[in-house]
């Protein structure tokens, strides 16, 4: 098989993209440790010292730090059981014989190719204007009087943009999935009388546990780090400051290095705690 | 195989799925229709859907007051660049694992995707440090190389499952008759290759082009590209719909074209590989 010598060509050709990597991620994770021990404010004096882990305790003891945690479980938790239960019954709903299949599928995924501060800006104002948006409209329509959305309502309000935005992602994986299913199983079940709920609980269901798993994590990773469709709709403003949000407004709005730095080392474990699972499935499909 | 159904049935699936789809589909076609009406049109109440007077200005207002080719200039140069450069770094890389496996490339391509991982705002502030002492602030070369970085652990990975297509035993073939190294690769692996490598340039390019965390916080002027473009649309002030709407689908629509082509390549380069 491989020869000694096609090995070091081997190891010569992966070296860059290997020491890029390496680089990329241990220099500003060693930056992030090291600032996140010292008391560092870059407008208001600069380096002031070690701290030991003063920041770290500080954080998580600050009054926004707990709502910042419910907020970003309730976009990741809200976006995840809509796009999961959404995307199982649009994925059952394409895979269905039908007209024109191929442009209902385009018009599904389009979402997902639409730059996250576009959709934020359109839903923002053309949907959730309390004045002149497509809601407004719509409640003074049905007689009830429109309110401001992204205030009044906001982690619902931002909850439906960025599951308007993930759901394609969560119907396109399902979708692959479910036509991976044998459909002799299906037809068997058919004829034994087993009722449509009957074949989706004991057949599809279990057939999809797997690309739901890798669905709900992929899009944790993803999640816990939304940054635009805040940015762009409430700033932060009105109980939709996340974790990742919080750490963006301590390091580059008040500057507080140390503080921010502590938050982000918080965030680092927080997504390799959901990363490791997602890794054993990748690797164990690796093997296969 | 499509299974046989009766025709009722499927006339039901195909009104019902159409009528999801379009619904799914609606803020982008409102934005599209939006940006052909006059401001007063935008705006009226009941909304007008089809039945207004169809206009460009909006796009030339947008053009003229804030140089919209700028923008996509710089979308172009860094979602071009960074997955140039990051296909340029992959591809020695993913071949030499595909072909050249050892007991370690499993851990080294795990290790990759974990990168990918790293939460952007637990490095905020070191690389905007970095960027100011290196002078690559609201630079369009430092965000190519920051892009990059990001999206290197997907390219490779997308490169190393198309590699693994290739069925090694025509390598075998070709050194059996004396290829060399450099032939092997121009010869027999590049044109099995292209059709993997397009696709993984086809994704990363739409990915690049969306992202919208390091393109919002490492540039201010002079390297902002259209996801900054439009988020300076969102101060009240500039609050003109069919303005927006013009905007919004110039900045969307080079990327929907070029997503369509890319759903295949989206499950599998999302999910690496882990759903066939």
């Amino acid at each position: 098989m491989a020869t000694q010598h096609s090995r070091s060509v081997a190891r010569l050709m992966m070296a860059p993209a290997v020491v890029l990597l390496l680089g990329w991620m241990l220099v500003p994770l060693t930056m992030t440790l090291y600032f996140s021990f010292k008391k560092y404010l870059p407008l208001r004096g600069g380096d002031l010292g070690w701290v030991g882990f003063d920041n770290y305790v500080r954080f998580v003891t600050s009054s926004s730090f707990w709502p910042a945690v419910q907020a970003t479980l309730v976009i990741v938790g809200g976006v995840l059981a809509i796009t999961v239960v959404l995307g199982i019954l649009l994925a059952l709903l394409l895979d269905q014989p039908m007209w024109g299949q191929g442009v209902v599928r385009i018009l599904v995924i389009a979402p997902f190719f639409v730059m996250p501060t576009v959709s934020a800006l359109v839903w923002k104002n053309m949907f959730m204007d309390p004045v002149n948006g497509l809601f407004a409209h719509l409640w003074r329509f049905f007689g009830a009087e429109p309110i401001s959305w992204l205030s009044e309502a906001s982690m619902p309000s931002i909850v439906m943009i960025v599951s308007w935005q993930w759901l394609p992602f969560a119907t396109l994986i399902l979708l692959t999935a479910i036509q991976s299913l044998d459909s002799e199983q299906l037809e068997a079940a058919e004829m034994d009388g087993a009722p449509p709920l009957k074949r989706f609980f004991f057949i599809i269901l279990p057939h999809l546990s797997r690309a739901i798993t890798i669905v709900i994590l992929i899009q944790t990773i993803f999640l816990l780090s939304i940054f635009a469709e805040i940015f762009v709709t409430t700033g932060g403003a009105f109980g939709t400051r996340t974790l990742t949000y919080l750490i963006y407004q301590r390091v580059l709005e008040s500057q507080n290095v140390g503080l921010g730095s502590a938050g982000g080392v918080y965030a680092i474990i927080l997504a390799n705690i959901v990363a490791i699972f997602l890794m054993r499935i990748v690797g164990k499909n690796l093997d296969a | 195989m499509a299974r046989t159904v009766t025709t009722p049935r499927k006339l039901i699936n195909t009104a019902f799925a159409w009528a999801v789809g379009l619904l799914i589909f609606f803020p982008i076609l409102w934005t599209i229709l939006t940006s052909f009406k006059t401001e007063a049109q935008a705006i009226a109440s009941p909304p007008i859907f089809l039945n207004f007077d169809w206009t460009l200005e909006n796009y030339a207002v947008v053009q003229e007051r804030s140089n919209y080719t700028r923008f996509l200039w710089n979308s172009i140069i860094i979602a071009g660049g960074s997955t140039l450069l990051g296909v340029i770094v992959a591809v020695p890389a993913a071949w030499a694992m595909a072909f050249v496996p050892s007991a370690r490339t499993k851990d080294i391509l795990l290790w990759m995707l974990s990168t990918k991982m790293l939460p952007a705002v637990g490095v905020l502030y070191p690389i905007y440090l970095l960027f100011i002492q290196l002078g690559l602030l609201d630079s369009r070369a430092g965000l190519v190389v920051v892009l990059m970085l990001i999206n290197l652990p997907i390219i490779v990975w997308m490169l190393y499952t198309y590699f693994r297509e290739i069925p090694g035993d025509i390598l075998e073939a070709a050194r059996m008759d004396g290829a060399t190294l450099k032939e092997e690769i121009l010869y027999i692996l590049t044109p099995m290759a292209v059709p993997g490598i397009a696709s993984t340039v086809l994704l990363n390019f739409i990915l690049a082009w969306n992202e919208a965390f390091w393109t919002l916080n490492l540039t201010a002027v002079d390297a902002a590209p259209l996801t900054a473009f439009i988020a300076s649309y969102s101060s009240p002030e500039g609050l003109f719909f069919a303005k927006l709407s013009a905007a919004s689908t110039m900045a969307i629509a080079p990327i929907l074209i070029l997503g369509w082509f890319s759903q295949k390549q989206l499950v599998r380069g999302l999910t690496f590989g882990a759903v066939k």
